[in-house]
């Protein structure tokens, strides 16, 4: 079975591109283009000159040795944490800000829901000198306030959607209607490997230069290319689908999507859309996500603004439906209380979304000495407002 | 004879589509407003299923169908007001719903609904053509239904072609790059790919849509098409209240549209 994207724009039964006539042009022109642009010598040298010096890459891969004692196996940490703007978004940013300029664009507008996608988005239009808006949910304007004014510092313009949960959907429905609204100049830069054929394959496709990194860095650290298990957490999933990308079709790695089980997976206030959701379509992608019986999308909950989706990326539906990958949900407390043990133990805070993958640690059942590699996706520093608030649960 | 094929065989100007949201502003508007408005002489409505994300829609229409869906609104409903509805005209009747509440509720389902109900067409914004192509384009020739495709300014023409030729129903001309909502003026460059279309002669009638909210834009529209389609104006004023009862108020509306003169 292959787990890439087939010619159609399928993974399985998942993909595809369920959109709108409106934005048919714009998609069409991305998919006919994206993989030739990406291929061209001069766009791959730029590419990975801003990753390596602008970027910082590649990412330290580190060996959490007191974590590891914790746990009795060896967990290497891929810190995307470390990157410039302090996640993995910028890897896609970067990719898709270069492609823009091939395609001509001079507007670009960007989703957000952590409002780590949206300062990658505002950094690489203020290095490109391109004007920058970004969509993001009230409710998460006010919980990500460090990087509202991040984004604002930077040049980007941040407009609230105010419609449905005020969360990463909404604003995700917000700038594909701008996007309507402005086909001629604009291009969208899609945050998660989301959306419409060819988004979740071409985001993918920026990030893999995780797993590409990994491969190497495990092989000078223990002599072997791949570790036994990767976790990773998985809003949209593009860390997820970037640090799986190079052992997809390597059945002895254990693929572990971690989702946001938010106040517990049968609560009513959740984002755990492997166990909650079917098949439907989202944001012009079928892949799994909430949704009533009538097919309304259900408004999802968790504590980590990243991961308050209500869908999961068509590659990671096939992945888990396959059996290719296991699903794990995580509960808000669960969450804070991994962030807290891996910040005492290694001196590191993590973002909230990032905790959630260190959590699962304790469901996830391993071999005494197996090679773990987690995705530090990014650091805490958005997240210390709410780190503090339930600080005295964890003295 | 499918009651679209005869109201395009009857009448080749001046069309008037309304559309509003099933279950706005009340539940249990759809029947009332179906009933005035083909008494108002409106020649077919389109009947939209509210959904939590439209994404092609602007906030006129986001705001009505969280109304109706707050309201309560259900597909089963919406069919079972319908089919009421249906007792009472015999005017064409679309429904204009995103993709997803249709394959939650199952195709096949979903399609003989649609018959048992009186709906004659459809129009899924979000159904791929070549999907329409292989999966539906049989299965809805088989119950009768129509299905109205969209083009836009940015559509090339060998896909509009490609859409005359798969249609079935009329043509969705959107009239400008944009989410549904009411301006009050259609721009020069809109002329132009009116006249752009209008010159390729397509074998199905065109509708113009998006933007038409008064007389002025729907009598612009009807020189370059066989009518045009009225959303968020009419749903803001049924928003408006009811100083003055329903009937009045969709009466008044589409006299507005059809010839203020007169009015
Ligand atoms: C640090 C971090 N990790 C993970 C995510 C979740 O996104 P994805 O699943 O696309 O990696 C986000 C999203 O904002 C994030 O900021």
């Amino acid at each position: 079975m292959s787990y890439t994207v087939d010619t159609q724009g399928y993974y399985g039964p998942f993909g595809g591109a369920y959109i709108p006539e409106m934005l048919y042009h714009n998609i069409e022109t991305l998919r006919r283009n994206y993989l030739d642009i990406m291929q061209e010598p001069a766009f791959q040298e730029q590419f990975r000159s801003l990753l390596k010096d602008y970027v910082g890459r590649p990412s330290p891969l580190y060996l959490a040795e007191r974590l590891s004692a914790a746990y009795g196996c060896q967990i290497y940490l891929k810190r995307e944490d470390l990157n410039h703007t302090g996640a993995h978004k910028i890897n896609n940013t970067v990719g898709q800000i270069l492609l823009a300029q091939r395609l001509g664009k001079t507007r670009i507008i960007a989703e957000t829901g952590a409002g780590q996608h949206g300062v990658a988005t505002a950094t690489v239009c203020a290095l490109m000198g391109i004007q920058c808006i970004v969509y993001m949910g009230e409710v998460d304007i006010k919980r990500q306030a460090p990087n509202v004014a991040r984004m604002k510092m930077l040049g980007a313009e941040v407009r609230p959607a105010t419609s449905g949960s005020k969360t990463l959907k909404d604003a995700t429905n917000e700038a594909i209607r701008d996007w309507i609204n402005n086909p001629e100049d604009t291009h969208y830069i899609i945050g998660s490997v989301v959306g419409p054929h060819p988004y979740p394959d071409m985001v993918a496709r920026f990030q893999s230069v995780i797993s590409e990194e990994v491969q190497w860095q495990l092989k000078e650290k223990t002599g072997r290319d791949h570790p036994d298990i990767i976790i990773a957490c998985v809003g949209g999933g593009s860390n997820a689908a970037g640090i799986y990308y190079h052992y997809l079709d390597r059945p002895d790695v254990r693929l572990v999507a971690v989702e946001a089980a938010g106040l517990g997976i049968h609560s009513g206030e959740s984002a755990a859309t492997s166990v909650l959701g079917s098949a439907g379509i989202i944001h012009g992608s079928k892949t799994l996500l909430m949704q009533t019986e009538d097919g309304q999308i259900i408004e999802p909950y968790s504590i980590s603004a990243g991961l308050d989706y209500p869908g999961i990326g068509p590659m990671h539906a096939h992945l888990i439906k396959s059996g290719r990958a296991e699903a794990i949900s995580i509960t808000d407390e669960e969450a804070l209380k991994a962030a807290y043990h891996l910040t005492r133990i290694e001196g590191i805070i993590p973002a909230l979304e990032s905790a959630h993958a260190f959590a699962a640690l304790d469901q996830l059942a391993y071999r005494e000495g197996d090679v773990i590699v987690i995705n530090l996706s990014g650091r805490g520093d958005k997240d210390l407002e709410t780190y503090i608030k339930h600080l005295p649960d964890h003295e | 004879m499918n009651r679209l094929d005869r109201l395009f065989q009857e009448k080749k100007q001046e069309i008037l589509n309304i559309y509003f949201t099933a279950g706005y502003p009340g539940l249990g508007d759809t029947v009332k407003i179906i009933r005035h408005l083909a008494d108002a002489g409106v020649d077919l409505v389109e009947i939209g299923i509210p959904y939590s994300d439209p994404l092609a829609d602007g906030p006129t229409i986001q705001a009505s169908s969280e109304k109706a869906l707050a309201n309560g609104m259900t597909l089963d409903l919406l069919f079972q007001q319908v089919k009421e509805a249906r007792q009472h005209t015999d005017i064409p009747f679309i429904l204009m719903g995103y993709f997803n509440p249709v394959l939650q509720y199952g195709e096949d389902r979903f399609f003989r609904a649609c018959v048992h109900a009186g709906v004659d067409g459809l129009i899924i914004p979000d159904m791929p053509l070549h999907e329409y192509e292989q999966v539906y384009r049989e299965k809805l020739k088989h119950h009768g239904l129509k299905i109205s495709f969209l083009i836009t300014p940015q559509t090339p023409e060998d896909r509009i072609r490609k859409i005359d030729d798969l249609s079935n129903g009329f043509i969705y001309m959107v009239s400008s790059s944009s989410i549904t909502g009411a301006k009050t003026a259609i721009q020069a460059s809109q002329l132009e790919y009116f006249r752009r279309v209008q010159a390729m002669h397509l074998k199905h009638p065109r509708l113009i849509g998006f933007g038409i909210s008064n007389y002025e834009t729907f009598n612009t529209a009807c020189h370059y098409a066989a009518g045009a389609i009225v959303g968020s104006a009419f749903i803001k004023q049924l928003g408006q209240g009811a100083n003055v009862p329903m009937e009045q108020q969709i009466h008044q509306f589409v006299q507005h549209i059809k010839n203020p003169v007169e009015a």
